[in-house]
């Protein structure tokens, strides 16, 4: 589906299914330097499942036009404009690493619009070590096989892989080289400089899922503490669940522990 | 690479794509002998349908065993992922197939084996696909080939017989620049000896049945895609980048703008066709693959002693091993394959046809057939047997006289393999001295 947000055109991926605004809504938020296409299972086991999913590419990421977004208030205000442009009055908001905190971000700023919030691989504030932020700046190709060295379990560095016959940190490393120069230094900036991630967390109230991969060493579960701390308004408190065997890129990883959970997050009563 | 990058290839090639089995815990990888899977529910088996989950629902489409080929391979040529095939030549099929249908058209290298130049100079064109086939070594004979309707772009890394070097990064960046990919039959080369898609190729074929495998007792071939052609930018791939009917209209870029080709070969070719590799083939493969970084360096080693010692005798008029100096292709192959040129070389006796036969039936070691790429010794006479059905003026096109002799040297000891060779000779010189 193609959208025109604040003058730019937007590409979304629906899963598989044509949007029907009826159906409960769920947007899915990529991480740096990706594209919606890190969604496709998730995406389409909800699309199948009663939702109308909503997978963007962010400004400047894949199909999407513009320059990427230096911030994640940016982000979140863009956010706001996209379900504005797409009808949306209240969805579930799901994101992936940096598009975790633009789904926190988001869900303190338009409280009366986040149904549900789940982050995934999110830790706040998300400070970035000091090499891969070099490196994405005048060395894409060591960030690269940084990040999928930090992202992927060591089976997944051997190639193995859930979906048959594919690659992961191949196909990762592609998707990767694929953005604008500037989009994966621009992307890890805004994860670096976003200070607002606990202040957003104690402002949200909607139910919240954490969702942590059991091998993260992007956003380690230790270091997700605070974050659950903040959440404490959220009524009944945040949830929390860890996939097992998997890294930081989890939706790749272990896609059918993720959208299991996600679904049976966003279905429970 | 920086200290963050993948395995080194001895490692993958041990233990890309397998885990220790997860219900038993076996070390090797299992060989999953089944044609179906159960569905534990009937909303898992409709997921698996929606490609919403990743598994296996038939093994024409994927088995387990062959998965773990698949992603070995593509470990080792740096590719996002790969598809295991019936035989190389199913491979190219299903690669052109993919790419483009009646109206289109290929450019390739007029230095391939039998098989393939069979498949593009005269079936393919029954189906409306046309091939023109061009010299390898010229850059403006593949500029000037090109048309419109031109879809890919296709060369051996090492050409059949002559030996030829592909120059990698110049067809491709050819290819680039009218928006179409290059497809490397890597097979006499191995990731071992050269990574086509870190030299610019967007595919890369193996028949898998020849140093893959290595034992010659199981066809299969590979198809491995680098993920970096963009379908969508190009605008000459419908069949990647427009809703396909054939499986709930799905737009395979759209879907994933990097792994299109390889989801179109998984929702079409694969149950269309039907061209899938037993598992059983799949494992022994793998049994090959866990020692090619090994026995490659042993086959380059025998191979540049064969071609040296060659050189030396009066009734040997050339010979084509791009490793030695005298190769057309000498330079370009120190670049582009600086650990060893293969262990495939041609040479030509002065005897012709006659002496090429008596040198074929006296030897010993190396064994008479149309394979390459075994662990044995292999000879071959291409003019009467491979490309046999090649007019007067394509095999001298080609490179093939009446006295040229193919060699795939293998790993016996090197004296061995000497001392049969000069048996071949002795026979041949007879002939040659009446």
């Amino acid at each position: 589906m193609q959208l025109t947000v604040s003058g730019l055109p937007v590409f979304i991926y629906t899963g598989g299914q044509s949007f029907a605004p009826a159906q409960p809504v769920v947007v899915l938020l990529h991480g740096a330097a990706h594209d919606h296409s890190v969604w496709n299972f998730q995406a389409r086991h909800l699309a199948r499942h009663g939702f109308s999913v909503l997978v963007p590419d962010l400004p400047g990421h894949g199909r999407s036009g513009g320059a990427p977004l230096a911030s994640i208030e940016a982000l979140a205000d863009w956010l706001g404009a996209l379900l504005d442009a797409a009808g949306v009055r209240r969805a579930a908001i799901a994101g992936h690493s940096m598009g975790s905190l633009v789904a926190l971000q988001a869900a303190a700023q338009f409280p009366d619009r986040a149904t549900q919030l789940i982050l995934l691989g999110s830790v706040a504030p998300m400070p970035v070590a000091e090499p891969l932020l070099s490196a994405a700046n005048g060395d894409r190709a060591a960030a690269h096989a940084m990040i999928n060295h930090w992202s992927y379990t060591f089976a997944s560095q051997l190639g193995a892989s859930a979906v048959p016959g594919i690659s992961l940190t191949g196909l990762n490393r592609r998707l990767m080289e694929r953005q604008g120069d500037s989009v994966l230094a621009i992307d890890l900036g805004a994860c670096n400089a976003y200070e607002g991630g606990l202040a957003a967390a104690a402002a949200v109230r909607c139910p919240t899922l954490l969702l942590c991969a059991e091998r993260d060493q992007m956003t380690p579960r230790r270091a997700v503490k605070p974050l659950h701390e903040a959440l404490a308004g959220v009524t009944d408190g945040a949830r929390m669940i860890s996939i097992p065997r998997a890294g930081h890129a989890m939706l790749a990883e272990a896609p059918d522990a993720v959208g299991n959970a996600i679904r049976s997050f966003l279905t429970r009563r | 690479m920086t200290q963050y990058g993948p395995p080194a290839p001895e490692t993958l090639a041990l233990h890309a794509g397998q885990f220790p089995d997860p219900a038993f815990g076996a070390r090797a990888t299992p060989i999953y002998f089944t044609a179906g899977y159960v569905f534990p529910d009937a909303d898992h088996a409709a997921a698996l349908f929606n490609h919403e989950r990743p598994g296996h629902v038939d093994t024409r489409l994927s088995n387990p065993t062959s998965a773990v080929l698949e992603e070995r391979i593509s470990a080792l040529e740096g590719g996002i992922g790969a598809i295991a095939l019936a035989s190389g030549q199913a491979a190219l099929h299903v690669a052109i197939t993919t790419l483009m249908g009646a109206g289109n058209h290929v450019v390739a290298s007029r230095s391939l084996g039998g098989a393939a130049r069979n498949l593009l100079a005269h079936t393919l064109p029954r189906f409306g696909i046309q091939t023109t086939f061009v010299d390898p070594r010229r850059p403006d004979e593949w500029r000037d080939a090109i048309r419109p309707e031109t879809r890919l772009l296709f060369g051996e890394a090492l050409g059949n017989p002559g030996l030829e070097v592909l120059d990698i990064p110049a067809v491709a960046a050819i290819a680039h620049a009218r928006r179409v990919p290059l497809l490397v039959d890597a097979t006499l080369v191995t990731p071992c000896l050269q990574r086509p898609l870190s030299l610019g190729a967007d595919l890369v074929l193996h028949s898998a049945t020849e140093f893959l495998g290595g034992h010659g007792v199981a066809v299969g071939g590979l198809l491995v895609d680098s993920g970096r052609f963009d379908w969508e930018q190009s605008g000459l791939f419908p069949t990647l980048t427009e809703p396909y009917d054939g499986f709930h209209g799905m737009d395979f870029s759209e879907e994933s703008p990097v792994a299109a080709f390889l989801l179109r070969v998984r929702c079409e070719a694969l149950p269309d066709f039907g061209a899938c590799l037993s598992p059983m083939n799949a494992f022994q493969i793998l049994q090959g693959i866990e020692t090619l970084p090994l026995r490659m360096r042993a086959h380059v080693a025998n191979a540049r002693t064969v071609a040296a010692h060659l050189t030396r005798q009066s009734i040997v008029a050339r010979v084509a091993y791009p490793g030695l100096a005298t190769h057309a292709d000498h330079e370009l192959a120190s670049r582009l394959l600086p650990d060893g040129a293969g262990a495939v070389l041609s040479f030509e006796l002065t005897g012709g046809r006659e002496a090429a036969r008596a040198f074929i039936e006296s030897l010993k070691v190396f064994s008479h057939l149309a394979n390459v790429g075994d662990a044995k010794s292999l000879v071959s006479h291409p003019s009467s047997t491979t490309h046999c059905r090649l007019s007067a003026a394509a095999l001298a096109a080609a490179g093939i006289g009446e006295g040229t002799l193919r060699l795939s040297v293998g790993l016996e000891h090197i004296d061995d393999l000497i001392e049969d060779l000069d048996r071949g000779l002795y026979a041949a010189s007879r002939v040659v001295g009446g």
